[in-house]
């Protein structure tokens, strides 16, 4: 295949970093005042990635670039997610910055760098390019973390995100070193069909589980998780509602892809470590969340539970797992999305409140706020009408399926624990004593999207859940 | 595992690594027990060249100094990039494939673009101006 028909099939990359170059050069000679322009053209980039991405399901090109890149159903779902989360990330952040009146332009030109990277992760199936993706991606969101300079939190924030993050790229690469170093390739495929033949080789099992360790710090899974409750606090929140979102769909499907693909036959290896990953998450998820008074650390805490239910369904390693932490991880972006354009929404004298206790009595005060809040809490719980519900469904009945009954029954307890902070959040909001109202004029665009976020958790989810299924499982298939 | 024997061939650095390790906890294990210990205030005080310590070691310096070595450690790494392709690919000797050498030259300006992209934002930006 030629230079130029393999760039073809690379549209929608190739959109998002030729767009970000020249938005970089258009911008540092326009300066900040046209930072909402760029803004807008960044969102638009998203979305024209996503329309590009849709459009090339259908040509088949599974080995590109010397097999280091692969364009699937699996990588095609998962990256119309990752731009669509994005797209909303960048409209929720103009004019709710902190600092200057008016944000810098770099943001919306980082974002779409990360972007380009978290596409190259679930694209990858070369341990080469996959480590390219993740360092891509990461060192964007290192610097989107202390995005707020001139505040203390916001810079510690940066440095411990990035300190961290450069020791699990070095467990990443250590594991992806040893891997190379017992079959003698990089590439995920011939990886798979050495590591079939003969009995299991220890040596490999070693560097998957570094691997793992590596990628669990990436999605911020029990016990790697130290890093998210203080780097999601620190950060501007328009960041870590990015943060929450779009860079965990990408390290699931990059974790999914590298376990179901290039070590299938050594499940039986992985599979008790994925799981006691998962169940440690939900564990910590469900505990930590409960003495928690900001409501950015609630959320942190609330995403690393959530990774742990999504890794259930990795733990399962059936085609009908993988589906389902599609489905999961695609509603999960749809609720945190919502959740975090509603805190952005709790303005006081024109800056951010944070605390949980700045929520009570909003009932009273801001009935659709808090009507829009609680749909979102219930989701996260798990309660049956809402979203939220059929994402759990979908991973348990995978675990079972598998054989997993302990696992599914651990999800389960975790997510009734879980349930007791999310209910607090919503009796806080019904019950308390109203605190002041917040600002009434809010930007449109975060009502747009925690509105259509919260119908779609609740009475459209509904009927939205059958065709995601379709779609979670048709893309899933991809990989087996 | 007949295939261990591979490992052989790392048996110099195994022998390097218990050489450093004794050698180093040797020098530090026969100070402490042969060498007098006396100490008094002057003598385990800090010294610098005949005078008093002026203020702490430890003292801020001017960020625009991380800037410059930042900046420094782009350039270098491009240059260490460019020199083996500059050097290797339309070397006769090699023998390169012509198909590969078109490709190879046309993939380092596409390189040497996205540093340019990145060099005039710096510029532009102030990075390399001393203030």
């Amino acid at each position: 295949m030629g230079v130029i028909e393999t760039l073809t099939h690379a549209f929608p990359e190739l959109l998002l970093v030729l767009g970000g170059m020249i938005l970089l050069i258009t911008g540092v000679f326009l300066g900040d005042r046209y930072s909402r322009h760029i803004s807008l053209i960044a969102v638009a980039l998203m979305i024209g990635a996503a329309i590009l991405t849709l459009l090339g399901q259908g040509a088949s090109a599974n080995a590109l670039f010397d097999g280091a890149f692969r364009i699937d159903d699996f990588a095609v779902f998962s990256k119309i997610v990752i731009f669509v989360a994005a797209a909303f990330a960048i409209l929720m952040s103009i004019g709710t910055l902190p600092g200057e009146e008016l944000g810098r332009f770099e943001y919306p030109i980082l974002i779409i760098l990360a972007v380009f990277g978290m596409s190259l992760m679930v694209s990858a199936s070369d341990l080469i390019s996959l480590y390219m993706g993740v360092e891509t991606q990461s060192l964007a969101l290192y610097i989107l973390a202390a995005f707020n300079r001139d505040s203390r939190r916001s810079t510690e924030a940066g440095l411990k995100y990035f300190v961290l993050g450069a020791l699990s790229s070095g467990l990443l690469l250590y594991g992806a070193s040893l891997i190379y170093g017992f079959t003698g390739s990089t590439q995920f495929e011939t990886i798979a069909r050495i590591a079939t033949s003969g009995e299991t080789n220890i040596g490999l099992v070693f560097g998957v589980v570094f691997l793992i360790a590596g990628l669990a710090f990436k999605v911020s899974a029990a016990p790697f998780h130290m890093w998210t409750p203080d780097v999601y606090e620190g950060a501007p929140t328009p960041v870590t509602a990015f943060f929450a979102a779009a860079p965990k769909v990408a390290a699931i499907a990059l974790f999914s892809r590298v376990l179901v693909t290039s070590v299938p036959d050594i499940i039986d290896q992985w599979r008790p470590i994925i799981a006691i990953i998962s169940v440690a998450s939900m564990t910590v998820g469900a505990f930590s969340a409960i003495v928690q008074v900001n409501i950015k650390r609630l959320m942190a805490y609330s995403s690393i539970g959530h990774m742990g239910y999504a890794l259930i369904g990795l733990a399962a390693g059936t085609p009908e797992g993988i589906g389902s932490i599609l489905i999961y991880m695609t509603i999960y972006v749809v609720m945190t999305i919502g959740a975090f354009a509603c805190i952005l929404m709790m303005r006081r004298r024109g800056g951010l409140t944070e605390k949980i206790a700045d929520l009570s009595g909003l009932s009273k005060t801001n009935a659709p706020l808090a009507l829009m809040l609680t749909v979102f809490m219930f989701s996260m719980a798990g309660v049956p009408p809402a979203g939220g519900f059929f994402g759990k469904w979908y991973v348990f009945l995978a675990a079972v399926n598998a054989d997993l009954v302990w696992l599914a029954i651990a999800g389960a307890v975790a997510s009734v624990i879980s349930a007791f902070y999310y209910l607090k959040v919503i009796w806080v909001i019904w019950f308390d004593e109203p605190a002041p109202t917040f600002e009434r004029e809010v930007k449109p665009a975060l009502r747009f999207t925690a509105a259509g976020a919260a119908f779609l958790m609740f009475p459209l989810t509904l009927f939205l859940v059958g065709p995601l299924r379709e779609a979670a499982n048709h893309a899933a298939s991809a990989l087996f | 595992m007949a295939t261990a024997d591979f490992l052989l061939d790392y048996l110099p650095i195994i022998i390097f690594l218990g050489l450093a390790f004794v050698i180093g906890v040797g020098f530090l294990a026969i100070p402490a027990l042969v060498a007098p210990s006396d100490p008094d205030p002057e003598k385990v005080s800090a010294y610098e060249c005949g005078f008093n310590a002026f203020d702490d070691a430890r003292m801020k310096f001017d960020v625009q100094f991380y800037i410059v070595a930042i900046l420094f450690i782009i350039v270098d790494l491009d240059v260490a990039f460019l020199f083996p392709w500059a050097v290797t690919l339309f070397n006769p000797e090699l023998g390169v494939d012509r198909g590969f050498q078109v490709f190879s030259f046309w993939s380092m300006f596409v390189f040497i673009a996205v540093f340019a992209i990145g060099f005039v934002y710096e510029w532009k930006k102030g990075a390399l101006e001393w203030r």
